[in-house]
């Protein structure tokens, strides 16, 4: 009996059409695809995308140049020189970010004490020459008021955790 | 008539230019595409004589198949030009003597040809059997009907050889682990996978 | 001057006007192939295929065929050059020339030849010389690798796809393709030799190097096989060959096996709908068929697909045309 339903299983060619039924099942399938540059996908709260530098409310810089990110980063990527301002606050007078290095590791924000220097919500800064991946402050401030209010959010939304 | 007899003489010097340059081309591969071509315009020339079953198979036999296997076992041969051109002196008089032999054969069956006297206007005419009868039919009714014992006898002698070449090729090898399909696809879930039900901290 | 005109010249132009009613079509149905294809296979893959360009990306084939004609021709500096270039053009001319005895509707073919299925079936074993030049000419370990496949595996499966020919022949009576799509009024071939439907569908898809059988180009193992080499104009044209090849092989089967233009049914809604409408119908059912394998079959191995084609199909089929021929004497149906 075995003998005869095995023979029959091949001849009728049962696991083929099987096959084919499942994959003509799937082919009415809602689609799974994300059409990217018109859909994108949720990102979560602590998602580490581009560098920003942040300003307090007041349009002060939050960045009191302490050189902990700077000394904390595991790729070397941030160089920081700093001097008094004419008002005698300690600031930066050059914040880089080579991007090319950076491992998006986090630890930079991390490690500020002022919030200063986050990783925003931002991914898509692909560039075609290396040299416009070498952020300077000036780039990396813009960043920072073009997204203030998702990096406002995102760690407002992350606090609790903390 | 004035475009079958372009077309003749078409195909008609084709197949002798690629039927030179079979034995002329230098490189094999090259013989064996104008071989190709040769059988292909020969093919056409049947077409124009009316034989269109024969042309075909022509075309599948010969072509399709033959001169495949022809190119295969060419393309794979690392002939080298140098080496066959070494011993070619030595040869040479023993070559010169088979042609000439035949072509004087050749000469004398030219001679002594006698062709019946109504074959030149027969062969004028193409052939195409009365009535409905395409030449398939007429091939068939000949092959099947008249001379059916002598096309069994020939497909048994092609038959012998085959299995001639085989058993002679065939050798039984001890210690091949051989894929068996059969085997694999009658193995069931129930005979090769036992599911347990393992009490947890108990072990199997 | 007048018996040219008429003799000559107007027939020449009839003929001419007759091979471009059918290949401009025929080109446009290879495109939109690519396109269904990727749509098709997208769809069963939860994806959803091209949908940039134009509308639901409708003009991606012309996008695609637009940058395959503006991109450079590389010649192989090892590659034996009239070969090279002389492959392509075989394979596309040859795809192109079988179509010339296909009947779309009753009389709507080019040439309605007596032995028309022969010179499908000699077309069609022609189409391993475009594989095997290219191969061997591109001068190159991939290419070389995937004409011997290809030129092996379409010798292999021929033979049964002409077994499977000759059963229908039994039952038909003729090798004209008119009086087989003629012969099959009452019932189509698809439902008394099922089995042979079946194997030729399967042989089919070796014959055009269709997956599952894609060996010779077998993209995750020799890159794409006979034509990696070839590029721009000389790529498109094994493309465009290969695909007409396909719809070629549909063609073939559905007049085999469907029943040609005629409609399944012989009732009066059916019968309303004109036959070129059901032939292209029927044809795209078995394209979509060749899409919807490729998209759930995993590739064969060679000895497999070798022991299939000789040790399974070939016995098969050879019995098939023993039994049919013993039905239809024992019956006395042989048809006259």
């Amino acid at each position: 009996m075995a003998f005869v339903d095995r023979t029959a299983r091949s001849l009728l060619l049962t696991e083929l059409l099987s096959g084919l039924w499942m994959t003509l099942r799937y082919m009415f399938k809602p689609k799974v695809t994300l059409n990217y540059p018109y859909e994108k996908g949720p990102l979560s709260p602590r998602f580490r995308g581009e560098h920003a530098l942040r300003r307090y409310p007041n349009g002060e810089e939050r960045c009191i140049a302490c050189k902990l990110c700077e000394a904390i980063c595991p790729a070397l990527a941030i160089t920081i020189e700093a001097e008094p301002r004419e008002d005698g606050s300690r600031r930066t007078t050059r914040y880089d970010i080579d991007m090319t290095k950076c491992i998006y590791c986090g630890y930079c924000q991390e490690a500020c004490p002022v919030d200063a220097i986050v990783e925003g919500p931002n991914f898509e800064f692909a560039a075609e020459t290396r040299e416009e991946l070498f952020y300077n402050k000036e780039k990396l401030m813009e960043n920072g008021d073009r997204w203030e209010y998702e990096i406002a959010q995102n760690i407002a939304l992350d606090a609790p955790y903390r | 008539m004035v475009v079958q007899a372009l077309a003749f003489y078409l195909f008609a010097a084709v197949v002798v230019a690629s039927a030179m340059m079979v034995i002329a081309a230098r490189n094999p591969v090259h013989s064996v595409l104008f071989l190709i071509l040769a059988f292909f315009n020969s093919a056409g020339l049947f077409v124009l004589m009316g034989a269109e079953f024969l042309a075909m198979i022509l075309v599948v036999v010969y072509v399709g198949a033959v001169a495949v296997l022809f190119l295969f076992v060419v393309m794979m041969l690392d002939v080298d030009v140098t080496q066959i051109k070494h011993g070619f002196l030595q040869y040479l008089p023993v070559g010169v003597l088979i042609g000439l032999i035949l072509l004087i054969e050749l000469a004398m069956v030219a001679g002594a040809w006698v062709a019946v006297p109504e074959a030149q206007s027969v062969a004028q005419i193409p052939f195409s059997p009365g009535g409905d009868v395409t030449n398939t039919q007429a091939l068939g009714a000949v092959l099947y009907d008249r001379y059916v014992y002598l096309f069994q006898a020939a497909g048994l002698i092609l038959l012998v050889a085959m299995i001639g070449a085989i058993v002679l090729t065939l050798r039984t090898r001890e210690g091949v682990r051989k894929q068996s399909i059969s085997d694999q696809i009658s193995r069931r879930t129930e005979d090769s996978v036992e599911v347990k039900d393992v009490p947890s901290g108990g072990g199997v | 001057m007048e018996e040219f005109l008429t003799g000559y010249a107007l027939p020449v132009g009839i003929i001419l006007a007759q091979i471009l009613a059918i290949v401009v079509p025929l080109l446009v149905a290879v495109a939109y192939l690519t396109y269904a294809e990727r749509k098709v296979i997208g769809a069963i893959q939860l994806r959803q295929g091209p949908n940039v360009v134009g509308p639901f990306g409708l003009l991606q084939p012309l996008a695609d065929g637009a940058k395959l004609f503006f991109k450079e021709t590389i010649l192989p500096s090892g590659a034996n050059r009239v070969v090279f270039l002389l492959a392509p053009v075989l394979t596309f001319s040859l795809a192109m020339v079988a179509w010339a005895v296909i009947p779309v509707n009753e009389g709507w073919a080019i040439a309605d030849i007596n032995v028309g299925i022969l010179f499908l079936f000699a077309i069609s074993s022609l189409g391993v010389y475009g594989v095997i030049m290219a191969g061997w000419a591109s001068n190159s370990k991939y290419p070389f690798l995937g004409a011997l496949r290809s030129a092996a595996q379409m010798v292999s499966y021929e033979v049964s796809m002409g077994f499977v020919i000759i059963t229908v022949l039994l039952c038909v009576g003729s090798l004209n393709l008119t009086d087989i799509v003629l012969a099959q009024e009452t019932v189509w071939f698809a439902i008394p030799l099922l089995p042979m439907f079946v194997i030729f569908f399967i042989s089919t898809l070796a014959e055009t190097n269709r997956a599952p059988f894609d060996l010779p180009e077998g993209e995750s193992e020799l890159v794409a096989g006979y034509f990696v080499e070839y590029s721009a104009m000389s790529f498109a044209l094994f493309f465009l060959g290969e695909y007409a090849n396909m719809i070629l092989m549909s063609a073939m089967t559905t007049i085999l096996f469907l029943g040609g233009w005629l409609p399944p049914l012989d009732i009066a809604p059916l019968t309303w709908i004109p036959g070129p409408i059901w032939f292209a119908l029927k044809v795209a059912l078995v394209l979509f068929c060749f899409l919807w394998v490729r998209a759930t079959f995993p590739r064969y191995r060679y000895d497999q697909l070798m022991r299939l084609g000789w040790k399974v199909f070939l016995p098969f089929t050879l019995i098939w045309v023993v039994l049919t021929a013993g039905v239809l004497v024992a019956f006395d149906w042989v048809p006259k």
